[in-house]
């Protein structure tokens, strides 16, 4: 005897329902991560973050492996506040309830945090995206990133999420997206370019959209490129070694 | 947050008083009169108590305030790092901005917190009003008319490393002391010798008129500091090594580090923090978060005398800018140290 589609339906309707409560109460991040959140606009996190939550670098999608829990709790909030912009990530994110946004940031902490081998001190040269990395711009105000995030950019504390272990394309992205795009005056063969206002303001005190607004787009470019490039140590981050910078 | 003191203080802003000794007469001085009360206490006999260690080293008054930077002028440039020789020397200028940058990791048997010279020393000590090496260099020796001394410029750096980094002073001939020097002097190649530059030291603000406050200066500190530095101002490490500096407690400068006095502190913050947002806090600001950050505990001042903290505050501290080491904060006396 099979159930007639009303039964079936019914019953669907009966044990999601009994589920919702549960994963209101407790939600699992694992499961959350690899098959979506209650609603089902919250779409399986690893289908574009990745089986490992490393990312995947062509589509922009960043790494959210080893990420601190509380910068992922952060950014899910502000997407769903509107203070990081992200046509794919904000319905998603909206999606999400409050027991599983955390669930979801607890899940992905856990996971392997990047690591960049401890090398001899780095001799950048000027004007390339090593010397941003490690010297900065001070003459603009702009700090070298590995002041804030870390050496080799592997991150510190809850604010400054590593940089080591994603892509150029997501970096590139996100510099663009607190920088927002200037507009550009009409040239003798081109149109006028209106200016895209930045998408993201979350930045902690503003510390980053004023270094976003001063960079070239070649400085961007060469930045993202640098830590992409730093690739990832299969040993495990060493908590007793110093880091030179 | 309220400096308990005998002073009658006027005005509606708390500005926290040194205690004097015992001292419960309420007195009516402002803070700089203070010391010169206590000046005298300075005696000879005093200063000799301890003469085995290098007396020039204990002198860790500033030198007179630099010049303001001419309007439409830039600052010193120093070289670029690409023009540093290859050669020995530049060898050696390369090492001196190694241990410049990395000072705890390359030399830790003389830093005895968690504290390198890059950390005060903003850019590799280039960036002007961040006490750069290119406007320190050219002004050694330095001799003080007041007390008619002579300190070179490797006893200045002795007194970071015995103060603000509190730990053991490398010996002048060390390796270590010869490649700082050599980098200090290569930063300033084309600099005027002896002349202060403009961007020399901190730029410190003026005193606020009304005083500062310490518990108006929590509040700056929560809002824009706290991010980095932590609410127990313990910083911020990656592995062993510390990113973002500890401000107060045992990691931190010591009680005899310039940057214990406020208005040194103010200069230094308001040039430079939060990072990369310099100049963004008012002078109130400035120095209302300085004295909040150096209202706490910190190591001990090497120098202390005979165990006394009242004793060292009149030898080393009531004249030395303004600062809080000896003086009662909400019922407790600054300057015990912390190990």
């Amino acid at each position: 005897m099979s159930l007639s589609p009303t039964r079936s339906l019914a019953f669907c309707l009966s044990a999601s329902l009994l589920a919702l409560p549960l994963q209101a109460g407790a939600a699992d991040g694992e499961a959350i991560i690899q098959q979506g959140g209650a609603n089902p606009a919250a779409m399986p996190c690893m289908s574009c973050h990745g089986a490992d939550g490393k990312g995947m670098a062509a589509g922009g999608f960043p790494r959210l492996a080893g990420l601190p829990e509380a910068y992922i709790a952060k950014q899910l909030a502000d997407f769903k506040a509107g203070r990081r912009e992200n046509p794919l990530m904000q319905p998603i994110a909206q999606a999400l309830g409050d027991a599983e946004v955390a669930a979801v940031a607890k899940a992905y902490a856990a996971k392997p945090k990047v690591n960049v081998k401890p090398g001899p001190v780095e001799r950048p040269k000027e004007g390339g995206g090593a010397w941003l990395a490690l010297r900065g711009a001070w003459d603009r105000h702009i700090p070298e990133c590995t002041l804030c995030h870390g050496p080799s950019g592997v991150g510190v504390g809850d604010v400054f999420p590593p940089l080591a272990g994603q892509s150029a394309e997501y970096i590139e992205a996100q510099l663009r997206a607190w920088r927002g795009t200037p507009a550009q005056p009409a040239g003798k063969k081109t149109k006028a370019v209106a200016a895209v206002a930045p998408t993201r303001s979350n930045d902690p005190n503003g510390l980053m959209r004023h270094i976003a607004a001063d960079l070239s787009e070649a400085e961007i470019k060469a930045v993202a490129a640098y830590f992409a490039g730093l690739g990832e140590s299969t040993e495990p981050f060493d908590e007793s070694q110093h880091r030179l910078r | 947050m309220r400096a308990s003191t005998g002073c009658a203080e006027p005005s509606s802003l708390p500005v926290p008083r040194p205690v004097t000794d015992q001292g419960t007469a309420p007195m009516k001085m402002p803070l700089r009169c203070l010391s010169v009360v206590l000046l005298p206490l300075l005696t000879t006999s005093a200063l000799a108590a301890d003469a085995a260690r290098n007396p020039r080293l204990d002198d860790q008054t500033q030198l007179p305030k630099a010049p303001a930077r001419p309007a439409g002028q830039t600052y010193f440039q120093p070289p670029a790092e690409a023009d540093i020789p290859h050669n020995a020397f530049g060898e050696l200028v390369r090492r001196g901005q190694d241990l410049f940058m990395n000072t705890k990791a390359l030399a830790p048997q003389y830093v005895g917190n968690e504290m390198n010279c890059v950390n005060c020393h903003i850019d590799r000590g280039r960036k002007a009003n961040s006490g750069p090496m290119w406007a320190a260099y050219p002004m050694y020796p330095a001799y003080r008319k007041k007390n008619n001394k002579v300190n070179t410029f490797v006893e200045r750096m002795q007194g970071c490393f015995q103060f603000s980094m509190n730990g053991k002073p490398p010996a002048a001939d060390s390796e270590v002391m010869t490649a700082l020097t050599a980098y200090a002097y290569w930063m300033s190649t084309g600099v005027h010798l002896g002349k202060a530059q403009p961007g020399r030291g901190f730029d410190e603000p003026p005193p606020p008129k009304g005083g500062y406050d310490i518990a108006r200066g929590k509040v700056v500190y929560d809002k824009q500091c706290a991010l980095c530095h932590g609410d127990d101002g313990a910083g911020k490490k990656v592995g062993a090594t510390s990113v973002f500096p500890p401000l107060w407690g045992k990691d931190s400068y010591n009680w005899g580090a310039g940057m214990h006095r406020i208005n040194t502190a103010a200069g230094f913050i308001q040039h430079n923090m939060p990072l990369g947002r310099g100049r963004t806090l008012s002078d109130q600001e400035a120095w209302d978060v300085a004295a909040y950050i150096n209202s706490h505990e910190r190591p001990q001042d090497p120098r202390l005398v005979n165990g006394d903290i009242d004793e060292t505050r009149k030898r080393y501290h009531a004249d030395d800018g303004v600062n809080l080491y000896g003086v009662v904060v909400d019922g407790r006396k600054l300057g015990q140290g912390v190990q």
